[in-house]
């Protein structure tokens, strides 16, 4: 088993409300982040796939395919958005960092070839990372 | 949905290796310049794994803000700025960063509870690191 990581990154902006709370509760809880005019990152993505290495190509997985999925599902659809108002998985999910892998996680795991996703890891500063590993 | 996350924190500390148990001729060959009397400094990075499953009131998998404080209060206001041999946990261990990690990890076992801990990680330069996720039985 080969493992291959693929880096990405992208800009964006968001904060942290949960309707359920009062307002005093959200401030408490999320603090500055709870700022509803956002504030934003430069996040870097990690993917890591794994598989055999095919003996005729000697790829674990198509890095074009890797790349042109990544572009589409993640890069295109959050870069230089606003995930709260822009990003369908955050209309009612909080775009913390942990959601943020899991939703990346879902969009690429049906749509790679061969390769089956092993990580997604999420850079929201150099100083905070989440690794999701899908559901165990 | 179980996530895993990890926050960076960067202190710096002296040490010097030396063991009571060699003779001055074994520290030298064993330790090199670390060995040096007067000790010398590094800054450390310090990386904390934690884990759990993500509130769905949140969105997280512990608040960062406790976990900062724990790490603030527990382990940096501790290491930063010190000689490490200078400390009670290192009067009879040899402060290596093999040691140092072992002792953050267990400080954030034993106090830490909104997530659970995977892994602490601990740089000593850009050029070597060290990881520890636990003993497989508790040493206290």
């Amino acid at each position: 088993m080969v493992y291959l990581t693929r880096k990405a990154e992208f800009s964006a902006s968001h904060y942290y409300n949960n309707p359920d709370f009062t307002p005093e509760e959200n401030r408490r809880i999320f603090g500055k982040c709870n700022n509803p005019n956002g504030h934003g990152h430069n996040y870097t993505l990690e993917v890591t796939v794994k598989g055999e290495v095919d003996p005729r190509s000697g790829f674990v997985v198509d890095l074009k395919q890797l790349k042109e999925v990544m572009n589409h599902e993640v890069l295109d659809a959050m870069d230089h958005r606003f995930l709260n108002k822009e990003v369908p998985e955050f209309f009612t999910r909080i775009p913390t960092t942990e959601n943020l892998a899991i939703a990346v996680w879902q969009r690429l795991e049906t749509k790679l070839q061969k390769a089956r996703l092993h990580r997604v890891r999420v850079y929201e500063t150099p100083d905070l990372f989440v690794d999701f590993y899908g559901e165990q | 949905m179980k996530a895993h996350l990890t926050r960076r924190y960067l202190f710096s500390a002296s040490h010097r290796l030396h063991s009571p148990e060699m003779s001055a001729d074994e520290n030298r060959a064993t330790y090199g310049k670390c060995n040096n009397p007067h000790g010398h400094g590094h800054n450390y990075t310090l990386e904390v794994t934690v884990s759990g499953p993500v509130d769905s009131a949140t969105g997280m998998v512990c608040n960062l803000v406790d976990l900062d404080g724990f790490v603030e209060r527990e382990v940096l206001s501790r290491y930063n700025l010190e000689n490490l041999n200078t400390l009670q946990e290192f009067a009879e261990i040899v402060p290596t960063t093999e040691n140092l990690c072992i002792e953050i990890f267990e400080i954030l076992q034993r106090g830490f509870r909104p997530a659970h801990l995977d892994r602490v990680r601990l740089e000593e330069t850009m050029l070597n690191s060290f990881e520890y996720t636990g003993a497989a039985e508790p040493k206290r």
